[in-house]
């Protein structure tokens, strides 16, 4: 196992100082000193180039970031992207989204996505300039954060 | 009368959202629109009243592809309207952040919204399937110039060390160091990809365009000079507005800008900077230009790919030599004393002359603010490219005459914005 790139590793994304963009970060804090020490966590500002390092070489990443679907704030969508591609299927590319869809599917392409890799995306309801987490988003950073914690769980004995 | 529109709703592989209309009456073109409905983002109006040290980080955020060259406006024009200069290392750290934007900006360009159009791909996953050591190059380059950014600049995208009189933390010798040995190994992914892309199938197509870009006494241009022109220009920053103006066009949210003297266009960019500017390329860069078939000037839109590679080149080269004669200064930055007056000032963004200027009132306080950035001084020129080229493509099949004047567009790599990030995602559980 190479000493630099973790095995596992949990990818909080955005921009902590735009309202629920921090939500991705704020996960990675309640899982901080609650997850086996091989498993890294990384806070990235989603800038794809950067993810796409990140991934390098890991077997399992989970990546965490803030979306708008139109669903009620504070939903958590699990997806598995190891599986398929975040929907809806890339339109285009565009950098003004150069960012966690790109990244995944360019390393899908570039035969880099780990095995396991799964996106949480929790429903935003505002990216206000320094606002703190709206209520909704907040109330589901535990639960967030536990089934992450299942997650790696269910990945016990494949060290 | 034969009537064929040609119609791209939204254009993909570009910084933002527009679209563009051509129409051809009877084998003629008779109108090429670029339209842009991104909304505006007032910018201008929301810093009046702010602090003139806020500028840096608040215009950073109009784009996330090149915040640098909004900070290094910003701090340029802020430091002239109280009469100050950033020189020396510090000087040369701005210098060489800049080194980073340009590399980043580029790489991401050439390689995952340009090269696609060279090669036949709809975008740069498909292309990465088939070409993944290109794609690898291309993020690697990217990444090297992200390293500077997030060194210097605190994070790799809209970085938060600059502030106006220089910086809040500079970087030890020591911290440089690694950023070299990286840098080495992208000057020769850079040399590589020149090679690459002067090898690329270029459409026989070139326009007398009037280049304007900045010119400085021994550099070739990031943060100083004179605003020169390719028929005779030669202004300061300060005598930008009494040759330059912008117009609203009822097609587009975004200004156009034209020559105030006759009202025709005018053309930013790697194209303007590389021909006012090829005795300025270091000699690495100007031989790799050479062997690359371009002569000191380059009129066809299409090879901006291969002048964008030597500038990537160059950056790599430049950042080098700042990194190699680098002296720690004895302070991050210079004071600073608030008072009323005007700045101006024009730095050169990747995709061009980016031009700010300020009013500040007494106590350091924006009271007026203008901010004229380089994809609306080209609208004009990608319109007129459109309006040129197009009559001759109109025998090719739908599809790809269509390509055809996406890519003139994307020749530009026009940054029509950038601003706060998410995932967009739309579900659809069937």
């Amino acid at each position: 196992m190479s000493v630099l790139v973790p095995k596992r590793i949990v990818i909080g994304i955005g921009n902590p100082e735009r309202g629920d963009d921090a939500v991705g970060r704020s996960v990675l804090a309640q899982l901080r000193g609650s997850l086996p020490a091989s498993i890294a966590l990384a806070e990235e500002n989603g800038e794809a180039a950067a993810l796409l390092a990140r991934l390098a070489g890991t077997e399992a990443a989970y990546l965490i970031d803030a979306a708008v679907s139109g669903a009620p704030p504070g939903t958590i969508h699990r997806l598995d992207v190891a599986a398929s591609a975040l929907p809806p299927a890339i339109a285009g590319f565009s950098t003004h989204g150069f960012g966690l869809a790109e990244a995944i599917e360019l390393a899908r392409a570039l035969g880099r996505l780990p095995p396991r890799c799964v996106v949480y995306a929790i429903e935003a309801a505002s990216f206000a300039p320094r606002a703190p987490l709206s209520p909704a988003v907040a109330a589901a950073l535990p639960e967030v954060a536990a089934r992450l914690r299942a997650e790696f769980g269910d990945l016990t004995g494949e060290e | 009368m034969t009537t064929k529109t040609i119609k791209v709703n939204y254009l993909a592989r570009v910084e933002g959202e527009g679209g563009l209309r051509v129409v051809v009456r009877n084998g003629v073109v008779t109108k090429a629109e670029l339209s842009i409905f991104e909304p505006p983002r007032f910018f201008e109006a929301f810093l009046r009243g702010r602090a003139f040290s806020e500028a840096p980080d608040i215009t950073a955020r109009i784009c996330g592809i090149c915040p640098v060259a909004y900070q290094m406006s910003a701090v340029h024009a802020m430091e002239d309207a109280l009469g100050v200069r950033v020189t020396g290392a510090l000087r040369a750290l701005r210098r060489l952040l800049y080194c980073g934007e340009w590399i980043e900006s580029h790489a991401l360009h050439i390689y995952l919204l340009h090269a696609p159009d060279f090669l036949g791909y709809a975008g740069a996953i498909d292309m990465a399937r088939e070409h993944r050591a290109l794609v690898e190059t291309g993020l690697g380059l990217k990444q090297a110039g992200n390293a500077i950014l997030t060194l210097l600049g605190g994070r790799e995208v809209h970085p938060i060390n600059v502030r106006v009189g220089g910086f809040y933390r500079t970087p030890s010798r020591r911290e440089l160091a690694p950023l070299a040995e990286r840098l080495e190994r992208a000057r020769e992914a850079a040399l590589a990809t020149v090679r690459w892309a002067a090898d690329l199938d270029f459409p026989e197509r070139r326009h007398d365009y009037h280049f304007v870009a900045l010119r400085h006494a021994a550099e070739y241009p990031f943060n100083e000079g004179r605003i020169v022109s390719s028929r005779g220009f030669d202004l300061s920053p300060a005598e930008f507005e009494d040759s330059f103006e912008e117009d609203h066009v009822e097609r587009s949210t975004a200004l156009h800008a034209h020559l105030k003297a006759d009202g025709s266009s005018y053309l930013v960019g790697p194209l303007a900077r590389y021909s006012l500017n090829f005795d300025r390329l270091s000699p690495l860069a100007q031989a790799a230009a050479r062997e690359a078939g371009l002569g000191a000037t380059c009129a066809n839109p299409f090879q901006s790919i291969v002048v964008r590679a030597v500038e990537v080149l160059y950056a790599c080269d430049e950042a080098l030599r700042i990194i190699a004669a680098y002296e720690e200064p004895d302070h991050p930055s210079i004071p600073l004393t608030p008072r009323a007056g005007i700045g101006h000032a024009a730095t050169e963004a990747p995709r061009g002359l980016l031009y700010h200027r300020y009013r500040l009132t007494e106590d350091g306080a924006i009271a007026e603010a203008r901010i004229v950035p380089p994809t609306s001084q080209n609208q004009a020129s990608i319109e007129a490219d459109l309006k040129n080229f197009v009559g001759g493509w109109l025998d090719l099949p739908e599809e790809e005459l269509r390509h055809r004047c996406e890519q003139t567009v994307r020749n530009y790599d026009p940054c029509i914005s950038c601003s706060t990030h998410f995932l967009h995602l739309e579900l659809d559980r069937g």
